[in-house]
Order: C-alpha cells, then structure tokens, then sequence
C-alpha cells in the first residue's frame, strides 16, 4: 500500500479527514521552507503539498504566484526541490506529493523526472495544466516509478469525464469547490457535498476538497464531507506575513497548522 | 536557398488538427481542469457555427462593412526598386478597421460569443492591436469587455490603451513577471478560469489549446483566400514567396493556410530577432527554443534547461512572446514553411524605408516581414514575385519609435 493509501486508510479508520497542507518548496528560501516544511510535519499534517515554483503559473491566484517567484528568485531549482523532499524524508514518512505545472516534468522527459521524484521520496504528482487527455506519459511514468497521480475534478466537470478522470487517477481526486484560482475566500462554496457525492458514485477513491479553505472552521465543515482538506494560501500567507524573520515563518505555520488540523475530526 | 517545400508530399491541410487539437507532436489541450469544459462546449460551437450559412454570412457582413474587407493587394512599386528583384506586393491588412489583421478574429469570435449567449469577453493584448479589435467589436455587439496588458505594454502602447478605453473597455494592467504579453494570457486565463459559465475568452492569436488555433487560423484564412485570387488576377500566376511576421502566428497561417498545398510557393514566417540570438535579447522561438508546454499548448519555446519560461524581446510588442503557434511548429518540421527573423535595428531602419518609399507606417510586427521580403527579393530576382503580409499599421508605433530614435514630440 503506498504512503497515501496507508493515510487515507488511516484517517478513515479514526473518523476523519486528512489534513493536506500546501506551501510552495523554497519558499522564500531553501532553509526557511525546510524549517517550515519540518514544522508542518510535527503540527498535524497528514499530506504535505509542496508547490514546485514555476514562472507561469497560471491555475494559481497572487499569493502563490507571488510565492513562487520568492522561491524562484532565492534559487529554487528542481535539484533543490529534490533536496529539500530529501532532507523532509530524513524525519518523516509523511505523504509527500508535488503539485506542479507540466512543463516542469517534460522539458527533460516525464520518465526522468518522476524516476528522480521517486528516489527523492515524492509520493504522489498533481500536474495543474495536465488533463488526463494529455497525460499517458505522465500516468506512465508514474506506474513504473510507483508514485501516485492526483488528478482534479471542477465543479464544471460533467459526470461524463468523472470515469476518465478517475480512471488516470491512482493517489486521490482533488475537487477543487469553485471555479477559480487558488486564495483564501470568505465563505466555502456551497454544493459540495452533492459534488462529493456525485463524484462518489464513480470511483472508490479518496476525494480531497481544496481552494479558499483557510480557517479552522472551515476545515471542519469541509472535514463532515470529504476524506481530505486542502489548505493552502492561508498557510502561504504566514510566510508573506513574516519574511526576514525566519523564527516567526516557522512559528506562525506551526500554529496555523495545528489550529486547522483541529478541524478535520468529525463531531 | 532551401527548396525542402517542393519535396515534400503534399498533405491535407484540412486534416490537421486531429479531434484533440493536435498538429502533429504540435498543439493539444493542457489547461486546468476548470477549463476543460468551457474548451469542448466552444469547439462544439464553432463546429456548428462553422456549417451554419447564417454565421457565415453575418460575418462576411460584418468583415465587408465595419471592417472593410477586402483589403487590397498592392504593389510596392518603389519598395521593389530599392530591393532591386523580385516584385514586392503588400496585402493590405493594415486598412482594415483598427488598423490591424486582429479584427478578422474578433468580430468572429464576438459573434461566436453571442450565439453562445456569453455577454462577457476578455482579452489578452501585446501591441494592444488584439485589444483594440476586441473592444471595437465589443463596442458594436454590446458586450462587457475586459482587456488584460502588461504594464510595460501599456506604457510602449499607450495609444491604444487609451483606443480601447473610448470604446468602452476596461483595461486592466499586468504587473507580473516582465509585464508583456505572456503575464496578460496568464491572467486572462486566471479571469476565464474564474468566470468561466459568463465569460467568453478571445484569444488574439493561433495559439493555446484546441479549438483556439484551428479556429483563428480559419478566421484568418479570408486574407490567404483574398490574396490568392487578386495575384492571379493581377500577375495570372501565383507568387513564388508569401512572407510574414510571426508573433503566435495568425496573420502569417491566415496568408499561408490558402497556399500550403501549392508546391510552387515557397513561405516564410519571421520572427523577433531582438537584439540578435542571446539569451533574453529575442523571441525567435525557432532559433532558440525547444519543445515544451505553454498556456495550453505544446511547441518550441523560449525556456531554460528545467523549463522554466524565459523572459523576450522585440522592440515590437506584438511579437514579444516566449511561444509560437502549434500549426507553424507542425509545418516547419516538413520543410513547408521556413523561418527566418529580423533584429530590432534592422526593423527601425525598415520601418523609416516603407514610410519614406511607399508612403505607408507600417506596424513594427509587419516591418520584421518587410526585412525579410528585402532580403529575398533581392535574391530571387526580377521575374520573381513576393508577397509580404502588412499585417498592421504603424500609427500606434510612432510615438515609440520617437522616443528611439531621439526625437521629441
Ligand atoms: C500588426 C500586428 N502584426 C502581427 C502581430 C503578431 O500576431 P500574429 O503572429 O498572431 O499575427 C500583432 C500582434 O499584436 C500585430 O499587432
């Protein structure tokens, strides 16, 4: 059973959702994100999602755009990524998986580069702007490797691509609740547990709920309806919130996080 | 000179893309999920509409009297001399209403939007050329319209930004990135991504994920068409060299599309050699780039060894791009079409030539068309007959070139 099966697996067994927490790898610096990272891990996260910096990350609203370029600015390269999954894996054997732009994988070969994630102890690839159209080599590489594909579902996506979808995925579906970029938003979209539920009548696999999820309560009333809680921008904002002050970076995610891990059991 | 084009066995050009979008290796659909949907319900509308008589005959309506099609094809008498070979004719998109080959796409596209009851469009913009076509036809149709540009292109552009907003467009600056047209698609798609169910998104070029570069090539194919008849017209035989600029490349496969099956004609796509091939200096995609994925779309691209996307320059906006379009990719490959590029000083000293010579500014995008076709013509020789694209005019690259060549207004 990989990382992820073995957490979802868990999770359900105690009555509750994973805590899928996403910050951008480098972010503003390789040490600081390794300390950052290190602290996620010990504060209640179930999957870590690591954001591999790209220059045009066009699925991703300001803050994380604005994350990646700190990460990309600092030298953030994909050897460095590599790295710092490495030094987490020292300490932990906490769910890993990339979340990422395709380009990244392609522009030395998919093979390679899910073979190099593997070994770095990635264990699962979200690809933004990769359909599962288009991604036979990705799902390939992935197969071979033993890393998990994560693939998402929109609230546009018709019923009829939820078996193609389903199909490419092996780790988790990521239903994204709104249409839009990642952010923090004031209110949870409505509808999602006739979402979840509809994706439910087409796959057994786990099904995470992500985009402008940022407070504790919001994670709980999420938690009541998904295996999994994707926070994201409110954690990246912690670190925009504090650059040039490594200490209070890793002090403010810890808190952050261990406040909304406390929102994914159910009452 | 190359001659890979009358080698080759010729192929269907209707053939090409497959149901997926896919010239070749070239093209696709890589977009996020959100989009996929919005994707498949426009390729399923632009089938029907293209079948549809009534579509077809509102947009001709439409191209004659608020765009002023056709456009003339001209011979360049005094361009011709100073080349000194082949004739030198420019088909005359810079006439068209807006100034610009742009508008062909963005009335269609606005009467695509309407017939699909979406009564938002935005818009990306380089020159601002795309920007301006789409707030005119906005304007015309009543649609709300929003126009993203990079802050630096607003700046070098600021005429047009200023056309778009008389016409009732909200112009909305990009400060990403190296603020040009790249950093505008991104958050043109970011916009789609998150208003996707009111929102239609007229892209500007043939480029992005299916349907969108078969469908602005067709938009486009009405300049080839044209062309095509009023050579043989006026020579009573076909042209031995089309030659165009190519940002994404839509006015260029709009020229070509007509003539890819006619061996005899060769065809040139020119793109921005910048300050010359250097890292970050040009957006000469085929001199420098290699395959990669960008903004839905696989081709060559400006990028780094880990694929990240490099920064570009041209002195003109319109060019000014990391990528090119798929079917360019696709046709390069089989010698079909050749590539070639023209610096930023060769442009400047080209610009003031056609001006002087011939009377008409041409657009700092078609001016990389008119180095080539100088080069060639002289070449080829004299009972040789070329035609450059003049895909704009330059009225909104005065200031600029002002500002270039030391000149206070
Ligand atoms: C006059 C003109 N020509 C050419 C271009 C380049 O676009 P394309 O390659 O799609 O024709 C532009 C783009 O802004 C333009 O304004």
């Amino acid at each position: 059973m990989s990382r992820l099966a073995q957490t979802f697996a868990r999770t359900r067994a105690q009555n509750r959702a994973a805590f899928v927490a996403y910050v951008c790898a480098g972010d503003p610096d390789f040490d600081t994100s390794l300390e950052a990272c290190r602290a996620l891990l010990a504060s209640g996260v179930d999957i870590l999602e690591l954001g591999v910096p790209f220059s045009d990350p066009l699925a991703d609203g300001l803050t994380n755009q604005l994350a990646a370029q700190r990460a990309l600015e600092n030298g953030m390269t994909a050897a460095r990524v590599f790295e710092l999954v490495r030094r987490l894996r020292e300490t932990s054997e906490t769910p890993i998986i990339f979340y990422t732009y395709y380009n990244l994988l392609f522009a030395n070969g998919v093979d390679a580069y899910v073979r190099a994630a593997k070994a770095a102890g990635v264990d699962g690839i979200l690809t933004l702007d990769l359909p599962p159209e288009e991604s036979g080599d990705v799902t390939a590489a992935c197969r071979t490797h033993g890393v998990d594909t994560v693939f998402i579902i929109a609230p546009t996506t018709p019923d009829a691509r939820i078996p193609t979808i389903a199909a490419a995925t092996t780790g988790f579906i990521y239903y994204v609740s709104r249409e839009g970029v990642t952010g923090v938003r004031e209110q949870v979209a409505g509808n999602i547990a006739e979402a979840v539920a509809r994706i439910r009548t087409h796959t057994a696999l786990p099904v995470a709920v992500g985009f402008g999820i940022g407070s504790r309560a919001q994670v709980a009333q999420v938690a009541a309806l998904a295996d999994g809680v994707v926070v994201g921008s409110a954690l990246v904002n912690c670190v925009r919130d504090h650059l040039g002050d490594r200490a209070k970076i890793v002090a403010a995610l810890a808190a952050k996080a261990a406040d909304l891990a406390a929102g994914v059991t159910r009452s | 000179m190359p001659t890979a084009a009358a080698d080759t066995p010729s192929l269907d050009r209707f053939s090409l893309p497959d149901a997926g979008g896919h010239f070749g290796g070239y093209g696709g659909v890589f977009v996020p999920e959100t989009l996929m949907t919005a994707l498949q319900d426009l390729g399923a509308a632009y089938e029907v509409a293209r079948h549809d008589p009534a579509f077809q005959t509102e947009l001709r309506h439409h191209l004659k009297e608020f765009a002023g099609r056709p456009t003339e094809l001209y011979f360049a008498e005094r361009l011709t001399q100073h080349g000194g070979g082949a004739k030198i004719y420019l088909k005359r998109e810079d006439l068209l209403h807006t100034g610009a080959h742009k508008i062909n796409n963005a009335l269609a596209q606005a009467i695509l939007a309407k017939r699909m009851g979406k009564k938002r469009i935005i818009a990306e913009t380089g020159a601002g050329q795309h920007g301006v076509a789409t707030a005119a036809a906005c304007a015309k149709f009543g649609l709300d319209c929003v126009v993203y540009m990079g802050a630096h292109d607003m700046e070098r552009q600021s005429l047009n930004v200023f056309r778009m907003r008389l016409m009732g467009a909200e112009v909305r600056g990009v400060e990403a990135g190296q603020k040009t047209l790249k950093e505008a698609i991104n958050e043109a798609m970011r916009d789609w991504v998150t208003n996707v169910r009111s929102t239609h998104y007229i892209l500007g070029t043939a480029y992005g994920s299916h349907p969108y570069p078969m469908m602005v090539r067709d938009f486009h194919r009405v300049i080839g068409q044209e062309a095509k008849e009023q050579i043989l017209a006026r020579e009573g035989r076909l042209p031995d060299e089309l030659i165009a600029c190519v940002g994404g490349g839509s006015n260029a496969i709009g020229l070509f599309f007509e003539f890819l099956e006619e061996p005899s004609v060769r065809m040139i796509g020119v793109e921005a050699g910048g300050h010359g091939i250097k890292r970050g200096e040009h957006a000469a995609r085929f001199a420098g780039g290699r395959l990669g994925v960008l903004q839905g779309c696989k081709t060559f691209l400006l990028q780094d060894a880990e694929g990240q996307i490099e920064s570009t320059h041209s002195v003109s906006a319109g060019l000014d791009y990391a990528a090119v379009g798929p079917e360019h990719a696709f046709y390069r490959d089989r010698g079909r079409i050749q590539f070639a590029y023209a610096t930023d000083d060769e442009v400047m000293a080209a610009f003031q030539l056609c001006s002087r010579l011939e009377g008409i500014i041409p657009a700092l995008e078609s001016t990389h068309a008119i180095v080539e076709g100088l080069k060639r013509a002289k070449a080829l020789g004299p009972d040789k007959v070329i035609i450059i694209n003049l895909s704009g005019r330059g009225d909104k690259d005065v200031q600029q070139v002002a500002k270039i060549l030391g000149v206070k207004l």
